[in-house]
């Protein structure tokens, strides 16, 4: 049995179960705002203008108060302009932030972590990086804007047209990159979902964030992400975690630094990054990213990485370039999770960009009992139940639910999502006839000779070589 | 006050809208779209390697269109479908699922579980219109965009609003 002290392995399950204060009422004010974008802001009715001058409410004892009870007053008029567009998105992101906050302080007691040194080093004020060309970013707000007026129900083909142009203009600028992504696989998913009128169900919180996301994302400085520092050290992979949508995906290596000349060892993240066509898929994913950091593959190995001078984020985002790193010894990363992850302090995430969605705290649980629900797979972890997301685990992959639900360890990010907290996978211990053998999510960024994994490898190669051979004869005519 | 009116689905912020794509051989039909109430794609010629047709049905009315790259008429849709829309409907139904072409192009074919070629014949059975081509041009831009997106670098700057798409096991 696991002794009571055993590094990162206990989590007080209970404190995952039990109400947070104040959570139900900030949703509440932020689920009848997104009500109001439903219908939109155009004619506002008293449903809508109530939604609205609730946000202004929430916030206002705080420094946003009048901005936001002015953007409300006109907004539930329908005279809302894009200024108060944007205040309304910031106080609806305050709120939200707040949700985030005391979510994340749950589960540092839960998992009784140190915190890398609390709001006292706090990033300078964002200052506007020159470079940002003020007029796309004006384009991209427009169209945000006009997307409000119209709400979900009265979306079209012709209004969600009008972001094409300005993720082609952004994409070449990888300073952009941010924005683009995001419009992009915004608009893809309205597209989609045209007419708006017709649509069986909305997804009413998750476009009001894309929304308030993008449209907070159009102030000039507040994509940036600059380097605070440097480290060097041994970098301790935990697993890799990927997200996707049709045109863009992105590969985030969730790691343990442990700083060369001692020091407490640091929770990291170095990620990487492309947009793609939407045929590309599956190992596509990998192939893509895989010449870009060579941390994937040193993670697919099963290896850890000396990194040196590596600029790093406030948030504990590397910022990867492979000429400051060499792939290390092998490392196995349930050894580095049971010896180092209860120490392991973890940044905070940036004011500005605080919402239920980034949290993804890597976690060790040991056992558990699988328990197959309604709901799907979940933990019992202390008496409680932990749900599994064994859905975000990536199909270019040898992790599959079925060994997730026969392990006994399993290395994971612990998240949160419409009212609780899910434990995502990014590897489990199973036992195989007697004998301990990992299975990652991640295992093969980096290539692999699993036989499902060569075919893969091959249909997506197939793939991009007829695209590449097509965009060869048919981009430059 | 709609205060616990939402479903679990409508208060996710992770909520999956769109199945991703399920791989395919791509070298026949480079794109394809559920898009502008259409089914539309990008058809690779099967005697000339520098032409490509864009072909395109409508959904419900299942009028239909193909020209080259370079606005010529396709010679084989006339009165009736021609190959490369045949060819079309087949690799949507691989990338999407029959039923979710079924459901956005309005076909119901006749005997339950729709199939590509269940669907195309449920359509030409209707003796559809032949359609504007006018979209042609929209359609093979947005084609030559996502080709484009192969050229673009990858860059190891975090994107955080990817937290917003996480990856599904789910397919269409």
């Amino acid at each position: 049995m696991v002794p009571p002290d055993a590094g990162g392995g206990l989590m007080r399950g209970d404190l995952l179960s039990d109400p947070v204060e104040g959570l139900d009422e900030a949703l509440a004010v932020v689920d009848a705002f997104d009500e109001a974008l439903v219908a939109g802001l155009l004619r506002p009715g008293p449903a809508q203008a109530a939604g609205v001058s609730g946000l202004a409410g929430a916030v206002a004892g705080t420094p946003l108060a009048a901005r936001v009870a002015e953007a409300a007053e006109k907004a539930a008029a329908g005279t809302g302009g894009e200024d108060h567009f944007v205040a309304l998105a910031a106080a609806r992101s305050a709120l939200l932030g707040s949700v985030h906050d005391a979510l994340v302080q749950r589960i540092d007691e839960a998992v009784g972590r140190p915190v890398e040194g609390d709001e006292t080093a706090g990033p300078e004020p964002l200052a506007a990086a020159p470079e940002e060309a003020a007029n796309l970013l004006a384009a991209a707000r427009s169209w945000l804007c006009d997307l409000a007026r119209g709400g979900w129900r009265g979306l079209d083909h012709e209004l969600v047209a009008g972001a094409a142009p300005v993720v082609a203009a952004m994409l070449p600028e990888p300073g952009m990159r941010r924005r683009a992504a995001l419009l992009d696989g915004f608009a893809a998913e309205l597209a989609a979902s045209c007419p708006g009128a017709t649509l069986e169900r909305v997804p009413v919180r998750r476009w009001a964030d894309l929304w308030s996301r993008a449209l907070l994302l159009t102030v000039p400085g507040s994509a940036g992400a600059g380097a605070v520092g440097t480290v060097t050290g041994r970098l301790l992979p935990l697993g890799v975690d990927v997200q996707e949508h049709a045109t863009a995906v992105q590969a985030q290596v969730h790691a343990v630094l442990e700083p060369a000349g001692g020091g407490a060892p640091r929770l990291v993240r170095a990620s990487v990054s492309a947009p793609k066509p939407d045929t590309v898929v599956g190992a596509g994913l990998w192939q893509l990213l895989r010449p870009r950091m060579s941390l994937l593959g040193a993670v697919g190995e099963g290896r850890s990485a000396e990194v040196e001078a590596m600029p790093v984020t406030a948030e504990g985002d590397l910022l990867w370039d492979d000429a400051l790193a060499r792939t290390g010894e092998p490392a196995d990363a349930f050894a580095t999770a049971r010896v180092m992850l209860s120490a392991a302090t973890a940044a905070r995430v940036e004011p500005l960009d605080r919402h239920p969605v980034r949290i993804a705290v890597p976690v060790l649980l040991e056992g558990y009992a699988a328990r197959e629900g309604e709901d799907g797979l979940a933990f019992e972890v202390a008496g409680r139940l932990l749900a599994v997301d064994t859905d975000r685990m990536p199909a270019a992959g040898p992790l599959t639910p079925e060994a997730v639900a026969a392990s006994h360890a399993c290395v994971g990010l612990l998240r949160w999502d419409a009212g609780k907290f899910l434990l995502q996978p990014l590897a489990v211990e199973t036992t195989v006839r007697k004998k301990t053998v990992a299975v990652h999510a991640g295992a093969w960024a980096g290539g692999t000779s699993d036989k499902a994994g060569v075919r893969a490898e091959k249909a997506a190669t197939d793939a991009v070589a007829v695209l590449r051979e097509r965009a060869g004869r048919l981009l430059r005519t | 006050m709609g205060v616990g009116a939402l479903s679990v689905w409508e208060k996710s912020s992770t909520a999956r809208v769109t199945a991703p794509a399920r791989p395919r051989k791509l070298a026949k039909v480079p794109f394809v779209e559920l898009a502008d109430g259409r089914l539309q794609g990008v058809v690779s010629s099967g005697s000339d390697i520098g032409r490509v047709y864009v072909s395109s049905v409508a959904a419900r009315t299942y009028a239909f269109a193909c020209s080259t790259n370079n606005n010529r008429p396709c010679g084989g849709a006339r009165g009736m479908f021609c190959k490369h829309i045949q060819a079309l409907v087949a690799e949507a139904v691989l990338q999407y699922g029959a039923e979710r072409v079924a459901r956005y192009l309005a076909v119901e074919p006749p005997d339950g579980e729709p199939t590509a070629q269940s669907i195309t014949g449920a359509m030409s059975a209707e003796r559809p219109e032949k359609g504007d081509a006018s979209a042609a041009a929209q359609v093979f831009s947005r084609f030559l965009r996502q080709l484009a997106y192969l050229e673009r670098e990858p860059v190891t700057a975090p994107l955080p609003e990817m937290q917003w798409f996480p990856p599904t096991r789910a397919v269409a």
